[in-house]
């Protein structure tokens, strides 16, 4: 549904996008990630006729970006970032007015403008102007707009930015359920929010697309950055050698001794649990005083600071960040 | 049509939704009634000439008082991204929110019809030229609305909008006034005779509609509106 090839655009000496391909079909729901300033709505702009690319092409529905802009944007729905509404209007005269402008006959207005109310747990608003409406409510109009028309395709731009927990949900299930037969395309930053709702992952950096694969398969694609941490009591200058000798050890690096107990993380060329018990046994054998011994287990932070910072996470102050946003996580 | 009818209600209502279209009215309004009631006290003449010739100049400053939000506020509050991504041409937008000002024009002129009732009322007057005067207070008017929404398209901030339009229908207006007549050079008398905003406007007033005169105005809206339908395409390439 989605076919974008060599995608390319500059904003002046600014290369938003660079070169950028990939294919999404029906049925997907596509996590379009990246750092700040990566390319991602710009990106979006281009697919929704809003900006046109330098070079490359796109085809959306099966119309090129390009060649049938009005047919393309008859077939998506679209949420810009930030969700930019008119303050002055009413919440269903602007309903009504997007299901005039989206070319539903008269006698389905009122029943689609009805459904999206009703999707978008709008009913509690319906009296009042947009500009009265709390951030989390403005989101929610944006995305009735661009489900109004029943779109094969949806293309959102951050949906869940500035909604508290429960909307977030809310929004999350409904972006699950419309992926069941539509195409989403959405960007966020909230990694969670893409593993908990992603069939396909979609990464961008600086322009370019770094990753692109399921979860597990870019878990994949870094799996040899899995890391070990290991805390043995002893010395540094004792132990330190004794693991670089360790068979399938690919590096050693010693990150604190404290009070006679030294830490390490450890990687190697074996996957998870093999690694471990591979050292649990090095440990029995060679009469380390083992103090804790753990895998850590590869998620999407991991991945994204892989594919966009280059840093193989193994500074210590870049594995406390990682740490610190794992545990917020499971609050 | 059916886009450009869409938007034409949403502007309009927006007129009438926020202070501006009341704020225009009124202030319109008791500007030329004073204008008019002022000569008719001094002359004791019950006439609309002195109405009908001020109009130029008071359209200077109110009509890019109108226009200024058209296209600037929906870059400035970012509704521009979901209008044009809707599948809506460009030139229906224009189109739209043109007729939307045009119709604020044409409520507002409705209502200054107490004029000439009070003309009839207190005098003898002559009924062709109030009407003509009328049509090329319109013609013009629309030409006016057209400039301003040119300057309204290529800028996010309405007071840069406003002082741009004012300054373009400035510059149209005055070249084709006579001080500026008198000193431009002869090769350039008639282009500037022709292009002047108020020139055909007051041929009008004479009495005698001439095709030439609303060919004129309807070129100068058409050049407008295409001109600010390619600045609003030009985002695509920025
Ligand atoms: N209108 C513009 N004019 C100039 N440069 C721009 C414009 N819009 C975006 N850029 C630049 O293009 C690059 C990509 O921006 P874009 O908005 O696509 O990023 P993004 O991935 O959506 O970021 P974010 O996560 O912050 O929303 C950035 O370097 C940005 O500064
Ligand atoms: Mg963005």
């Amino acid at each position: 549904m989605i076919e974008v090839r060599e995608l390319t655009k500059s904003y002046g000496p600014t290369l938003a996008v660079d070169r950028v391909s990939f294919d999404a079909k029906a049925g997907e729901v596509v996590g379009f990630i990246g750092p700040n300033g990566a390319g991602k709505t710009t990106t979006m702009r281009i697919l929704t006729c809003y900006l046109t690319a330098d070079a490359g092409n796109a085809t959306v529905a099966g119309y090129d970006v390009l060649e049938n802009p009005i047919d393309v944007r008859k077939n998506v729905g679209y949420l810009p970032e930030s969700a930019p509404l008119y303050a002055d209007m009413g919440v269903v005269e602007y309903l009504k007015f997007m299901a005039e402008v989206r070319d539903i006959p008269k006698s389905q207005r009122k029943e689609r403008i009805n459904k999206v109310i009703d999707i978008c747990g709008l009913e509690g608003v319906i009296q009042k102007d947009i500009g009265e409406l709390s951030k989390g409510y403005r989101q929610r109009v944006g995305l009735a707009q661009s489900l109004i028309h029943d779109p094969p395709i949806l293309i959102l731009d951050e949906p869940t930015s500035g909604l508290d927990p429960t909307q977030t949900i809310e929004i999350r299930n409904l972006i699950i359920e419309m992926g069941k037969e539509k195409l989403v395309l959405f960007s966020t930053h909230i990694l969670p929010e893409v593993a908990a709702t992603c069939s396909r992952i979609l990464m961008i950096n600086q322009g370019k697309i770094v990753a692109n694969g399921t979860l597990e398969d870019l878990i994949e694609q870094v799996r040899s950055e899995e890391k070990i941490h290991l805390t043995i009591r002893g010395t540094e200058e004792e132990i330190t050698p004794q693991l670089r000798e360790l068979d399938g050890v690919t590096g050693v690096s010693h990150v604190k001794t404290d009070n006679g107990v030294v830490s390490y993380e450890i990687t190697t060329s074996q996957e998870g649990y093999d690694a471990s018990s591979k050292l649990f046994h090095a440990a029995q054998q060679n009469r380390w005083d083992l103090v804790e011994l753990h895998h850590e287990t590869i998620d999407l932070e991991n991945i994204f600071l892989h594919f966009t910072t280059g840093i193989s996470s193994d500074t210590p102050s870049n594995s406390i960040i990682i740490e610190e946003k794992d545990a917020s996580e499971e609050e | 049509m059916q886009n450009i009818k869409a938007i034409f209600k949403k502007e309009f209502r927006s007129y009438f939704n926020s202070p501006i279209a009341y704020i225009f009215i009124t202030f319109f309004l008791a500007f030329s009634s004073w204008l008019f009631f002022r000569t008719f006290f001094i002359s004791g003449q019950a006439e609309m000439r002195g109405f009908f010739g001020l109009m130029p100049w008071i359209f200077l400053f109110f009509i890019p008082a109108v226009t200024m939000k058209l296209w600037a506020e929906e870059k400035k509050i970012g509704t521009a991204e979901i209008l044009m991504t809707l599948p809506i041409k460009d030139y229906e937008v224009v189109v739209g929110k043109f007729l939307a000002s045009f119709g604020l024009l044409a409520v507002t002129a409705l209502f200054s019809l107490t004029l000439p009732i009070a003309v009839i009322v207190l005098g003898d007057p002559d009924g062709g030229t109030i009407i003509c005067g009328y049509i090329g207070l319109l013609l013009m008017g629309g030409a006016y609305l057209a400039i301003g929404l040119f300057a309204s398209t290529i800028t996010e901030n309405q007071i840069i909008a406003f002082i741009l339009g004012i300054s373009a229908c400035f510059v149209l207006l005055i070249i084709g006034e006579d001080i500026v007549l008198f000193s431009t050079p002869n090769w350039l008398f008639p282009i500037f005779s022709y292009l002047g905003l108020g020139v055909h406007y007051s041929s009008i007033l004479r009495g005698v509609i001439d095709s030439r005169d609303i060919i004129y105005y309807l070129s100068i809206i058409g050049f407008f509106l295409y001109l600010s339908a390619s600045a609003i395409e030009s985002r695509k390439w920025r």
